[in-house]
């Protein structure tokens, strides 16, 4: 609770709001004990009195009333309307969607339908209708305000309601042989309390406004009795001759409505997690640089990685995703990057092209240069003229990654017209010729799909296909197999095998598979933590591994025919990585670990081709 | 997709008799004798005798909604003893200048919430989206009928660049200059509230979309950043923004009251409301039920609207 009310107040606007409407609560409760005049003796000779003047704080009006007086007492009654209102419309709207939602069946039905046939009306035509029905009046327009807020309760309690008949406890409490009406009122009351006080917070100061309109309409409170609302509608008469009496109770509503606004606005991020911890940030088009340190010089590799430090930062945590990666390809080779979910393998692939997503994300060193070009921190249009056209990427699901909404013709269409001067048919016809490219039948027509009409193995072709639109040097295919079955993935393989062949592509594969990396590529990083553990030539690191990490990360993985043995998982976690302790990440888990392991930092040790970074290797190199 | 719109109006036909039943019964809420009630106290002995056979007042509840039901649907939606006119030329004619309000209205929330929404989301926590933040939250706080008087005293009486009220000049006036002179200011004085809902629901869509894989993807294809905002991530949003359109369609055309109450609008609302005040019933039970049942059809298009925007939805 007390996490709740620092949460609520760390919000300042909120905080404001609250501090607001206290202050009018104050003001109005305390209207007994203030000096104020009889907010309903007329004199008419001290009528239009202007603000400040002798003895009128806010001046006078038509009937030479005070308004200072009028307006803190017509405040009061709106505050009261637009509460009674709102209590009301909770008290019924509840019962309703409580017994709707625990009777279920028939009984939810009808209701329900009934509750549908009343939000099908345009919301304040129907408190117009009731108010024409029991005619104008303060109390009508409140049972009017009260009335068409009940749906609103109806609906949210009711569904509320539903999530708990279903649990156990209502059904241990149905046993222990309760009637339907304790179980309504011990059980199922107290559970749903909170939402409709929050439902309440946020419709209260609607509420207000509602009667308040209607009162300026005429058809609430009647003379002499004012509320804010039919002061600022007898106000209107005389509005350009002594605007004064018109924005005094305007401005009041307004303040009334907006602090309430602010303080359900506040409430309503405290409750909800999501916004707790910062998720609901968009990612920038690029990711953002902080670079620290100097910049690595420049290789003669197609794309080289350079010491690459990715970090996200979250709250006052900074988790090192990427610490100190360097890779490189050259034209035509195959490089692959494996680790467990975690290893840091993705984000050092996103950081490639700026795609990390920021915030969280920031790039804190290194370099990656794509023919000697530095990209961390060029600015966005350069990235943008490479990404997909010198540098592509291949995602994990294509599901998620395609665009739901536009045709898979279209998407590559727009790939390819975003780097060529195309005109539709060209880009049209080069799309279907992609799609022919990676052996999609029919490939005319596929275009037309959606991306969820078609299979996942489709999906992922036309993923590739997206990757090749514009013919880049380098592709990242980040596990584009994984969520694949095992025949669809060997084609996918080979696919990528042959195009790597006759075009003279550099790939990046990324993956948590050795069996996948085996068949396909040249060279292989193992990643543990965000760091390079050991890389390779591939026959070399699956044949004789060096790091502990790798040879557990190999014999993970089952062999066909290989008989039965034990399939050795490795016990632990990864650890967390804004807590990494020194030395090798690995110790923990490690059995060869020793002291010396956990002193200080061990650097990645061999020659060009062949490195691993541990101090007690499986096998010398 | 013309099935699709065909099955969609068949199932409002049951909302739309729900509609007529709710009113009726809360018209059968009048304490007292009905026709006289509904005709007013001043109301002719002939008059009331004549309501008591049409409606057939003395048959049982029923009984009285159906034959009100089959009078509404040959288009007899009564005669106003206040207007001496038939309820539905009253009604047709007040709609007119009520659509050509809340309509401008509606584009305008549409438009204006939906961009200000997007610049918003792309620039989080950046100076326009404080400043768009900040609007908005004036913007929701606002009772409708106080800012339309401050823009009168503002635009019309200081200023003196817009009519202070009316829809059209008394003399001279009629044509569509006119009528814009006229519309300006209640039309943006009955976006407001509307505008910022639209703004805050798509400025949250929005975030929500941007952190997408497909948002990824486009950007890892380079496309350009103007499209991956505008095409791909609103075109997603929007599939959660169009509901809400559709319900503050609802607010724009209800809160059309106290805009034409402010401007002396010549509408539905106002139409309402002087009804009520004079006791004439059978024009507020006849101008509810005939607006009620516009914003179910105009709810229906949208749901179509989002059947085409969204081709997952099974039509």
């Amino acid at each position: 609770m007390s996490a709740f009310f620092t949460l609520l107040f760390r919000n300042r606007l909120a905080a404001l709001g609250a501090v607001v409407i206290m202050a009018i609560l104050v003001l109005v409760l305390t209207i007994p004990l203030l000096p104020l005049r009889d907010p309903d003796v007329t004199a008419t000779a001290d009528r239009f009195m202007r603000p400040f003047a002798e003895g009128h704080l806010l001046g006078t009006d038509h009937l030479g009333r005070d308004l200072l007086s009028r307006l803190l007492h017509g405040t009061r009654l709106s505050l009261a309307v637009g509460i009674a209102a709102a209590l009301i419309a909770a008290a019924i709207g509840s019962a309703i969607g409580i017994v709707a939602g625990y009777f279920g069946g028939r009984t939810d039905n009808i209701v329900m339908r009934g509750v549908d046939m009343l939000m099908a009306f345009p919301y304040i035509l129907l408190a117009l209708a009731i108010v024409a029905a029991l005619g104008p009046g303060l109390m009508n327009a409140l049972i009017a305000v009260a009335a068409v807020n009940v749906p609103f309760f109806a609906r949210n309690i009711r569904g509320i309601t539903v999530g708990l008949a279903g649990r156990e406890f209502i059904d241990a409490a149905r046993l222990a042989g309760m009637g339907h009406t304790r179980i309504i009122l011990t059980e199922l009351l107290p559970n749903v309390l909170p939402v409709i006080v929050i439902a309440m917070s946020t419709t209260v100061g609607w509420m207000i406004l509602e009667t308040a309109g209607l009162s300026f309409l005429g058809l609430g409170s009647q003379p002499p009795q004012a509320d804010l609302g039919s002061m600022l509608g007898e106000a209107r008469s005389a509005m350009i001759s002594h605007p004064h009496t018109s924005i005094v109770p305007g401005l009041m509503i307004f303040l009334i409505v907006m602090s309430i606004n602010l303080l359900g606005d506040g409430v309503r991020d405290a409750l909800d997690p999501r916004l707790r911890s910062g998720a609901l940030s968009r990612p920038r088009a690029t990711t953002l640089v902080k670079r620290q340190g100097g910049v690595p010089l420049a290789t003669d590799d197609l794309l080289a990685i350079q010491d690459l430090q990715t970090e996200f930062h979250v709250g006052r945590r900074n988790l090192r995703a990427v610490d100190g990666v360097s890779l490189a390809v050259k034209p035509g080779e195959c490089l692959g990057v494996i680790g467990e979910s975690g290893s840091g393998k993705s984000v050092t692939a996103l950081s490639v092209m700026g795609l990390v997503a920021s915030p969280p994300g920031v790039i804190t060193g290194g370099a990656v240069r794509f023919q000697g070009e530095d990209l961390i921190g060029a600015p966005y249009e350069t990235l943008r003229q490479k990404r997909g056209d010198r540098v592509a990427y291949i995602f994990q699901d294509p599901l998620s990654t395609l665009h739901p909404l536009y045709r898979v013709g279209q998407q590559l269409a727009e790939a390819i017209q975003s780097h060529d001067d195309m005109s539709n048919a060209e880009a049209r016809a080069r799309a279907i010729q992609l799609l022919n490219d990676v052996r999609i039948p029919n490939a005319e027509r596929r275009a037309e799909d959606y991306p969820h009409e078609m299979s996942g193995g489709m999906r992922q072709r036309v993923g590739i296909a997206m990757a090749l639109a514009n013919e880049p040097d380098v592709i990242i295919a980040d596990e584009p197999t994984t969520a694949l079955d095992v025949t669809v993935q060997a084609q996918i393989l080979s696919l990528l095998d042959d195009l790597r062949r006759e075009r003279g592509l550099a790939i990046i594969f990324i993956t948590h598979d050795f069996g996948v990396v085996a068949q396909l590529c040249d060279r292989v990083a193992v990643m543990y933590a965000g760091r390079i553990v050991e890389e390779g030539p591939t026959r070399a690191v699956l044949d004789a591994p060096a790091h502990p990490y790798t040879k557990r990360l190999i014999a993970c993985v089952p062999e066909l025919g290989g008989g039965r043995r034990e399939l050795a998982a490795i016990p632990g976690l990864p650890p967390v990585l804004d807590d990494l302790p020194p030395g090798c990440a690995f110790a923990p888990r490690c059995n060869r670990a020793e002291e010396s392991c956990r002193q200080g930092e061990i650097p990645l040790r061999g020659q060009t081709l062949r490195a691993v970074r541990c101090l007690f290797p499986e096998r010398a190199l | 997709m013309g099935g699709y719109i065909l099955k969609r109006l068949i199932s409002a036909v049951p909302v739309l008799f729900g509609i007529t039943i709710i009113v009726f019964l809360i018209m059968s809420l009048i304490p007292g004798d009905p026709a006289t009630a509904i005709l007013g106290s001043y109301a002719t002995p002939e008059n009331v005798e004549k309501l008591n056979r049409d409606l057939g007042l003395d048959k049982p509840l029923v009984q009285r909604y159906f034959i009100w039901l089959g009078n509404m649907l040959t288009g007899d939606f009564g005669r106003s003893f206040s207007l001496n006119r038939p309820v539905i030329d009253e009604v047709l004619e007040r709609f007119n200048a009520t659509m050509i309000l809340s309509g401008t209205s509606f584009v305008l929330c549409s438009i204006f919430g939906i961009l200000a929404g997007v610049i918003s989301a792309a620039r989080q926590y950046g100076f326009a989206d404080k400043a768009i933040t900040f609007v908005v939250l004036i913007g929701i706080s606002v009772p409708s009928f106080f800012l339309g008087m401050m823009m009168i005293l503002l635009f019309a009486v200081h200023l003196r660049w817009l009519p202070v009220s009316g829809m059209y000049a008394i003399y001279g006036g009629g044509d569509v200059p006119d009528l814009t002179r006229h519309l300006i200011m209640p039309a943006l004085a009955l976006a407001a509230v509307a505008t910022g809902v639209v703004a805050r629901l798509s400025r949250s869509a929005m975030l929500e979309v941007l952190r997408q894989d497909f948002v990824r993807t486009a950007r890892a294809n380079g496309v350009p950043e103007r499209r991956v905002i505008m095409g791909h991530a609103l075109r997603v949003a929007m599939v959660s923004i169009l509901p809400v359109l559709g319900i503050q369609a609802g607010f724009v055309l209800s809160g059309a009251v106290y805009i034409e109450i402010v401007f002396q609008w010549p509408g539905v609302g106002r139409m309402l409301v002087d009804a009520i005040l004079a006791r004439d019933l059978l024009v507020v039970q006849g101008g509810v039920v005939f607006v009620a049942a516009c914003y179910v059809l105009f709810n229906i298009a949208v749901d179509v609207a989002q059947s085409l925007l969204d081709p997952r939805i099974k039509t």
